[in-house]
């Protein structure tokens, strides 16, 4: 009985590896590897709309199969290492922690084109690619120093990482430029993803007086607290209207699709060369969500800052800018230079919190 | 409201789901039955509140559609270990990986769906009075069903003839069955009463705690819950104190960090697991009180000798 | 109706061998039956699953990378479950191995000798033991129930290997990322076929645990003393065992093992320590133990077939898109069929259509 079953197994096999052999020669493969679930309402939901913008846009000429939920490990790297052999040309891995598995099966398939997202090591077939998520985390701060009565705010934050820090120095002199009194609280849950442990955090942070909330995870769950606790509060990754109707200021959309597509226009026309690329508000690569429940001054400001960063006129990190310690760190007119930036473990003035070390 | 008030609020948040599920398991383990599968069983509740409420509009059948989740899917686990007389360490984990991975196919649609929520029921003139007026009187109907099982589980167990008989059998199931009580049959009414408070304490977690559906969003409760029916050894009352020591020490270990303790954030983090420990320590530290609490059946199969 | 178990006086020998395969035929039933009510081709999704990732040289060197600690933890759990003593927390006990195995490596990043491999991976086998060592200090003399003490461990060891790595062994080249420096070549264990894929040693070591504990417990005393303890320990104390000793020298087994396992996948597999070394080892290793039914060779053969349903879960992620939740159920539906099929070994079932009690078939 099992040997019949095998054997009906194995010509199935055959008829399907030649099936697919077929396909393969008429559409480009363009793969992605999402760390998440592409239904996960955040950040790898975010990705594969990507993907589905260039699917749309790119129609025929291109097929784009993906792997979820994949964990960060030597799971990953055989995952990578399966889309490869499995005939696609370019792989884009949408997670940090594939960094050293992309590197190493970017070495062993030298004729396939990778691309590594908000990682630092790079090759000759290997790419990295970033957002300036910063950028946002900007204007976030400034609208919340116009929102806030008490001139502070929570941040609720997933792991110590150079791109979580980066976003809380960004928001803090954000809402410096605006109020110098303001405090940053900044509370650490440990995961990315998990709606019970943000939505505690967010309620403590509530219960002790705040008045607007940011988040760096992925849930909705802190825009729902907000929204119920009558409180402002920013989304993240994706636009969190829904779930914060009268909460919501307004969110950090990511809109990878741009660069996805990009990147697909240069693999198809022979232009693709590996760049470590590091686009922000201007590219595309993010928007903000609409601003909504705020006076029509603050949404002013915040439609003047936005404009400003994208033509260039204003960094958010630009001098006089000191340490959370009070040592002096950016000069006046002085802007920051992306590898500090990408390696960013400290904090400025203001935030009022203890980096985890 | 005070802070503190506050702080007690989401604590009772955080504590009621623990407290439901742990008095469910507690009657099965009650009758000699452990079920290692209540987190299976709660995140299948958790799906299904989610889709009910969200298919008729109310959250009441959310809670409905919960309830009866966990209680047929503790059917499966019923059939396994009392009928099949499988291990029940083995079936029990079965549960929860099928459970987890039953629930993420089932919920795949209604990721990022606003969840109907659960609103607060106010209790008029008594949830006016300050402080224990809001924390008691203006709480969702989940909080008031776990004060219910609290005092009905109680009673049951304690003071009525058939929970004396459920706990005769969880004590010698041998025994019990020659004095013609029905074993078999008692025990599967216990794990589906566990599942279907295992179901509710999920119920809570989608419609009332962050009104969504996420994958995996019981995040380790279950394993929490059981370790709290140890700890109470076995005891109503204390799986109440032992749920609301853990909600609380959650919670506040968030506050410290606010505060800006000193303490690393993982130290912090840690706390509810070393606390727990600690307790269970003290608790079982005295050899005949832990043999006198504990089910002596519990765990051990049960075959009816013909 | 009813269905009543009568106990065999011996278990049955033919059971034994038919049970896991009876199992696997119903779970590739029941799970054609989900694929087709998922709407996908039952024959091209079970093909997918499970034979696809047989076909290729490369994936069968997958499939040792993935089963590797799942054999090497499972057989040490399987020590502990055969004497009682449940183990629940191979997972936080294959991290601080993990930890422990990396002390040379980080710390002492000038030490370049052919020692530092072998000594790693004691020290990882040593810090497992140790980690195990406190549930069964707890269970030994202070009574306390161990699923519970060992499983709250795992969150500790977690959250200690997040702190760790954040803090004092961030790699200071690392733009401040969590990891820490990546091993030097003598630190790392070496390919076994490195033109053709990826498995390393720790497979090996695997199968040899297997081996030497399946030794142990058919040829040694030790063996007969782990058996008779875990079914009876009134009898065990009559033949002069110790249940006490026995939950010692259970947890420290399979503590050891478990942290072998954590270095061997850190050093062989990925090259550096980070937060994330381990996607649930621990707990899947339970079941492989149970699917292997506490056997060493058994749960050979399990740690592979559940290596294969990650595989195969994968492939069919891309060659059909099914969703990744199905290798879960999959795993479940493995496991309920298993022990399922499993009673018939010890018992035989009759369907009794009379109402009366104990009365005649």
């Amino acid at each position: 009985m099992k040997k019949l079953a095998l054997a009906l197994a194995a010509s199935a096999a055959a008829v399907l590896s030649v099936g697919s052999a077929a396909q393969a020669a008429d559409k480009t493969k363009v793969c992605f590897v999402y760390v998440g679930s592409h239904t996960d309402g955040g950040y790898s939901q975010a990705h594969d709309l990507g993907r589905q913008q260039i699917q749309k846009e790119f129609g025929d000429k291109i097929d784009t199969p993906y792997l979820e939920n994949v964990p960060e490990g030597p799971d990953a790297e055989r995952a990578i290492e399966r889309l490869a052999r499995s005939g696609c040309k370019l792989i884009f891995t949408t997670s940090f922690g594939f960094m050293d598995a992309t590197v190493k099966v970017a070495a062993k398939f030298p004729n396939v084109k990778f691309e590594h997202g908000t990682g630092y090591k790079s090759g000759p077939n290997l790419a990295t690619y970033n957002s300036r998520f910063y950028e946002g985390r900007y204007i976030l701060g400034q609208i919340a120093a116009k929102t806030s009565k008490n001139h502070g705010a929570a941040y609720i934050a997933s792991f110590p990482i150079p791109e979580v820090v980066m976003g809380i120095n960004s928001f803090e002199q954000g809402a410096r430029s605006i109020d110098p009194d303001f405090k940053l609280k900044v509370i650490w849950v440990n995961t990315w993803f998990d709606p019970g442990k943000e939505a505690d955090a967010a309620k403590a942070m509530v219960d002790q007086g705040v008045d607007v909330l940011t988040q760096h995870t992925d849930t909705t769950a802190p825009m729902q607290v907000a929204e119920e606790r009558g409180i402002h509060a920013f989304g993240q990754a994706s636009d969190m209207i829904a779930a914060g109707p009268k909460a919501q200021l307004t969110a950090i959309v990511d809109t990878w699709g741009n660069y996805y597509s990009k990147r697909v226009h240069a693999l198809l026309d022979g232009t693709w060369k590996s760049e470590q690329s590091w686009d922000g508000l201007k590219d595309g690569i993010l928007k903000m969500a609409d601003y909504t429940n705020m006076p029509d001054d603050v949404k002013k400001m915040a439609q003047e800052t936005e404009a400003k960063i994208k033509s260039g006129e204003l960094h958010p990190f630009t001098g006089p800018i000191n340490k959370q310690d009070g040592t002096p760190w950016l000069k006046a007119g002085e802007k920051a230079d992306d590898a500090t930036l990408l390696g960013m473990n400290f904090y400025v003035e203001g935030v009022d919190d203890k980096l985890p070390k | 409201m005070s802070i503190f008030e506050a702080i007690l609020l989401t604590v009772i948040t955080a504590s009621t789901p623990l407290v439901i599920a742990a008095l469910g398991e507690l009657v099965a383990e009650r009758s000699g039955v452990l079920n290692l599968g209540v987190e299976g069983m709660m995140i299948m509740g958790a799906v299904a509140a989610f889709a009910s409420a969200q298919m008729s509009g109310s959250p009441y059948i959310g809670l409905l559609g919960g309830i009866v989740a966990g209680a047929l899917f503790s059917l499966l686990f019923g059939f396994l270990t009392l009928t099949l007389v499988a291990n029940q360490v083995a079936t029990g984990l079965a549960l929860t990986i099928l459970g987890l991975g039953v629930s993420g196919m089932l919920g795949e649609g209604y990721v990022s769906v606003p969840g109907v929520r659960l609103a607060p029921i106010v209790v008029p003139y008594l949830s006016d009075i300050p402080l224990i007026g809001s924390v008691l009187f203006r709480q969702d109907l989940t909080f008031y069903l776990s004060l219910a099982l609290l005092f009905g589980v109680s009673w049951f167990l304690f003071r009525s003839r058939t929970g004396l008989k459920l706990r005769a059998i969880g004590d010698s199931h041998s025994s019990a069955h020659a004095l013609g009580i029905g074993v078999i049959r008692t025990r599967y009414l216990a794990v589906m009463f566990g599942g279907a408070c295992a179901g509710l304490a999920g119920a809570q977690l989608s419609l009332v705690y962050t009104p969504q559906w996420v994958e995996n969003m019981s995040s380790g409760r279950g394993w929490i819950t059981l370790a709290l029916v140890v700890f109470a050894s076995w005891r109503p009352w204390r799986v109440f104190a032992g749920g609301y020591l853990f909600g609380a020490v959650t919670i506040l270990q968030l506050h410290a960090q606010a505060f800006g303790v000193g303490i690393p954030a993982q130290f912090l983090s840690m706390l509810p697991y070393a606390a727990t420990i600690v307790v269970l320590v003290i608790i079982s530290h005295n050899r005949r009180t832990t043999l006198i609490n504990t089910p002596a059946s519990l765990g051990k199969p049960f075959v009816p000798e013909r | 109706m009813r269905i009543e178990l009568e106990r065999r006086p011996q278990a049955s020998k033919l059971y034994g061998f038919v049970s896991p395969l009876l199992a696997l035929l119903l779970t590739l039933i029941a799970g054609a039956i989900m694929f087709a009510i998922l709407g996908k081709n039952p024959v091209e999704a079970l093909d997918a699953f499970f034979v696809e990732p047989l076909l290729e040289v490369w994936s069968l060197h997958e499939l040792a990378v993935k089963a590797a600690p799942l054999i090497m933890i499972g057989v040490g759990l399987a020590v502990c479950y055969r004497s009682n003593n449940w183990n629940i927390g191979a997972e936080g006990q294959f991290t601080i191995g993990a930890i422990t195995g990396s002390i040379l490596p980080i710390v002492f990043t000038e030490w370049h000798s052919p020692a530092v491999l072998p000594l790693m991976l004691i020290m990882g086998a040593i810090g497992g033991a140790l980690f195990a060592a406190i549930p069964a200090l707890l269970k030994a003399h202070f009574n306390t129930n161990e699923i519970l003490t060992s499983l709250m461990l795992v969150y500790i060891a977690q959250l200690f290997l997040d702190w760790l790595i954040r803090g004092a062994w961030r790699n200071p080249q690392g733009f401040n990322f969590p990891e820490s420096v990546p091993f030097a070549p003598e630190a790392t264990l070496p390919a076994i076929w490195e033109e053709s894929g990826r498995a390393h040693w720790a497979f090996v070591f695997a199968i040899v645990a297997a081996l030497v504990v399946w030794f142990m417990l058919k040829y040694t005393l030790r063996g007969f003393e782990i058996v008779v303890l875990g079914q009876s320990e009134r009898a065990g104390r009559f033949a002069g065992f110790s249940s006490k000793k026995m939950i010692w020298f259970s947890f420290l087994f399979s503590g050891a093992l478990a942290g072998l396992a954590g270095i061997s996948e850190v050093s062989g597999s990925i090259g550096h320590l980070q937060p994330a070394i381990s996607p649930g080892y621990g707990f899947t290793a339970i079941i492989v133990a149970f699917l292997g039914r506490l056997n060493p060779l058994g749960i050979i053969a399990s740690g592979l077939v559940l290596a294969l349903t990650y595989l195969g879960g994968e492939a069919a992620q891309l060659s059909l898109g099914v969703s990744d939740k199905v290798t879960r159920v999959f795993q479940g539906l493995i496991l309920f069929f298993v022990l399922s099929c499993d009673t018939l070994i010890y018992y035989k079932i009759r369907i009794v259509w009379s109402r009366i009690r104990g009365g005649v078939a």
